[in-house]
């Protein structure tokens, strides 16, 4: 347990009034990749927000440790420059910031200082990658940006930002086929680095086709329900939720 | 910690810096015939000007202080010294420049600004240039830029008095009135026909003597089909005895010429602004304003634009940041008095600690102005609950063949937006200055790039310490 990379402890949020998670446990080790299923509104969003610290998504009991370190008080860019990301369902948009100059104050924060030649490299090749116009480094971050498009900044931001755990929160829902395959290319490249972790939360299973899956978790109704190996995302794949919806009442 | 949770006590030491009052003369405080007449013989005013002043000055007396924007109650016109004198002549080089006088300037950026950016500077020093430089390419394209006092004597004085004031006469308003009376110092620019000029002229006006008013005259002419961009920069150290800066500026657009007018004004917090800024355009022409205001304590200012030319055209981009403590009441005007004119006016408007920022246009489309287009769009942000935002667009059509829109937002900074850019490891600080100055972008893009970032600095000046 204590090589556990990210360690949840029994964790309960509440979203203002409403507790959402009631003592969720889950640990992801080192290059691991985890996939979090399950109902719409069982809380998996839920998950990924309190796990980056959003301020409206309170930890009422439990505990997050992230590297040994216990992260649950800590501010989200603290957690960020500990190595954790967030993909964000629906990323929002910032009129006037481009996404080059995003991505580069970002990495500069971490203390990454690349010259701009070599910077306008990484991320000509990461755009290339994920099959992106390059174009959109100088375009206003998300702003006028298709779901698809949005999904592809997402990932090309965790390629640049080459955190030891990526949470990716429904990032294939709303793509065409083309969209998720490339999507999921360039997941499985982040993956390829041995170090890297991954906890995909998602209700299909288009992304996870071309990725290797270590451990499934199934959280129904804020709680998990169900844990297992890969094998587990053919069996829901096969006959839904249904059978831990009722087993978790 | 300190730092996150004060708001007022922002870094302005590069701009506050002060020299001791080495002013060789300055005229008594309270403004009567005079003291005008004195001002008159010390800059040997032409009669005609002498008796403009003193005619300003009845003017001023007669009309009334205006009530209808943010109070100037704390202004006392009497304890106003109008006009201070540097000790010093002049220049033509900056070497020569006294150097306290030039680490003031150094400490500004000017003499940098001007070896990689500009074509000449007219620095003002409290109320007469110090500085004054026109590269020589430009001026051997014929292009005249002259310090006002300077062109009432040189052989465009005639081109200056026909001009003077007439764009913004003295009856006005108040202020203008006083400018009329007690104006001094300030730039003349002539561009002739059909000459561009590539590269931008700027004058930088500063203040500098406790309790100095400001009263400089900027009159450019762009012949038919010139081109000119004017920068002017403000910036002045603060003090706690009211301050008020009422210049006037005057510009004349002829047929196909072009214009644009660039201003970051960072007034310093006890500031009263009360500056006019007009222009007109004849056929073909087209005017463009950049605006950024910053500073004061209190401003009232709305460059106005006469699109008297068929087909003359303007565009007004234009931001105010309202902080602790500051009522800047801004915005444009324009009148539409020819077939096919033109107009977009485009402002963003920032406050924040308490401070109130009100949006003021005026659009009027004459009767005779058919085919003419105006839009105007105005967004707020309010950066926290006890800061104000309003927006007060007047809108005077008189001919059903014109199209004219308005549209306004007013908005926060969503915590949303906060949060998606910290999750990427910026602080909550760093983010939400990356959002303001987002916002602001489309002004910065307007700006030469030194100015653009010195707008950035100001804007993150302004937002360091913004949480708390």
């Amino acid at each position: 347990m204590s090589e556990a990379l990210l360690d949840i402890r029994n964790l309960h949020v509440r979203v203002e009034d409403k507790e959402i998670l009631h003592g969720v446990s889950l640990q992801i080790g080192p290059g691991e990749t985890h996939v979090l299923m399950g109902p719409n509104g069982a809380g998996k969003s839920t998950l990924g927000y309190a796990l980056m610290g959003h301020p409206r998504y309170i930890v009422t009991e439990g505990e997050i440790w992230f590297k040994g370190e216990r992260i649950d008080t800590e501010s989200p860019d603290k957690r960020a420059k500990a190595g954790l990301f967030l993909s964000f369902q629906a990323p929002l948009e910032v009129p006037g910031l481009t996404v080059s100059a995003f991505i580069r104050t970002a990495m500069e924060q971490r203390g990454e200082h690349l010259r701009i030649a070599q910077y306008n490299r990484q991320l000509r090749e990461a755009m290339d990658l994920l099959q992106i116009d390059p174009s959109y480094a100088r375009r206003d971050l998300n702003v006028g940006f298709s779901g698809g498009e949005k999904k592809k900044a997402e990932i090309l931001q965790l390629h640049m930002l080459k955190p030891s755990m990526a949470i990716l929160d429904e990032t294939d829902s709303g793509l065409d086929v083309d969209a998720v395959r490339t999507v999921s290319a360039g997941v499985a490249a982040f993956q390829k680095d041995q170090e890297r972790s991954l906890l995909i939360i998602t209700h299909s299973t288009r992304i996870l086709e071309s990725l290797h899956v270590d451990h499934t978790h199934v959280l129904v109704e804020g709680r998990i329900a169900a844990e297992g190996g890969a094998d587990l995302v053919d069996a829901i794949n096969a006959s839904g939720f249904e059978a831990y919806e009722k087993k978790s009442v | 910690m300190e730092e996150k949770t004060r708001v007022d006590d922002i870094d302005r030491s590069m701009y506050d810096i002060r020299n001791e009052d080495r002013d060789a003369y300055r005229l008594g405080a309270g403004l009567t015939p005079e003291l005008v007449e004195q001002l008159s013989r010390e800059k040997g005013d032409p009669d005609w000007m002498r008796e403009f002043r003193l005619k300003s000055l009845e003017i001023y007396n007669q009309l009334p202080v205006p009530d209808w924007g943010p109070s100037i109650e704390g202004l006392d016109m009497d304890k106003i010294v109008t006009y201070v004198r540097p000790n010093t002549k002049m220049q033509g080089e900056w070497s020569e420049v006294p150097q306290d006088i030039k680490s003031t300037f150094d400490a500004l950026g000017i003499p940098e600004a001007e070896r990689k950016y500009l074509a000449g500077v007219g620095a003002q020093y409290d109320s007469e240039l110090v500085y004054h430089n026109l590269r020589k390419e430009v001026a051997e394209q014929g292009v005249v830029y002259l310090d006002f006092e300077s062109s009432l004597r040189s052989e465009y004085a005639d081109m200056v008095r026909e001009h003077f004031m007439t764009l913004v006469p003295p009856t006005d308003h108040k202020f203008a009135a006083l400018h009329g009376a007690v104006w001094s110092g300030g730039s003349f620019v002539y561009v002739p026909k059909n000459v561009e000029v590539e590269i931008p002229l700027q004058s930088y006006f500063r203040l500098n003597a406790k309790g100095a008013g400001q009263f400089e005259h900027t009159l450019i002419i762009v012949d038919e089909g010139a081109k000119l961009h004017f920068i002017e920069g403000c910036s002045a150290p603060r003090y706690n005895v009211a301050n008020l800066h009422a210049g006037c500026v005057e510009l004349f657009v002829r047929k196909g010429a072009s214009l644009r007018y660039s201003t970051i004004e960072n007034w310093s917090r006890n500031m009263y602004n009360l500056n006019t800024k007009r222009a007109t355009v004849a056929e073909g022409g087209t005017m463009e304003w950049v605006s950024g205001s910053f500073g004061s304590h209190v401003s009232y200012l709305y460059p106005m634009t006469i699109l008297r030319g068929e087909k003359s055209r303007m565009e007004f981009t234009g931001i105010t940041f309202a902080g602790h403590d500051q009522n800047l009441d801004t915005g444009a005007k324009v009148v539409h008095s020819a077939p096919n004119t033109s107009s977009y006016i485009n402002t963003k408007s920032i406050s924040k600690g308490g401070g109130v920022s009100t949006f003021r246009s005026a659009v009027v489309v004459g009767a005779n102005a058919k085919g003419s287009r105006s839009a105007v769009s105005c967004q707020s942000l309010m950066l926290d609950d006890i800061s104000r935002s309003d927006t007060i667009p007047a809108i005077d059509v008189r001919t059903p063949d014109a199209d004219v829109g308005h549209e306004a937002q007013i908005g926060r900074i969503s915590d949303e937006s906060v949060f998606y850019l910290m999750s990427r490891g910026i602080s909550e600080e760093e983010a939400r200055a990356m959002i303001v100055s987002g916002f602001a972008d489309n002004v910065s893009k307007e700006l030469p790039m030194e100015y653009a970032i010195e707008m950035n600095n100001l804007i993150r000046m302004e937002m360091k310490g913004s949480i708390g």
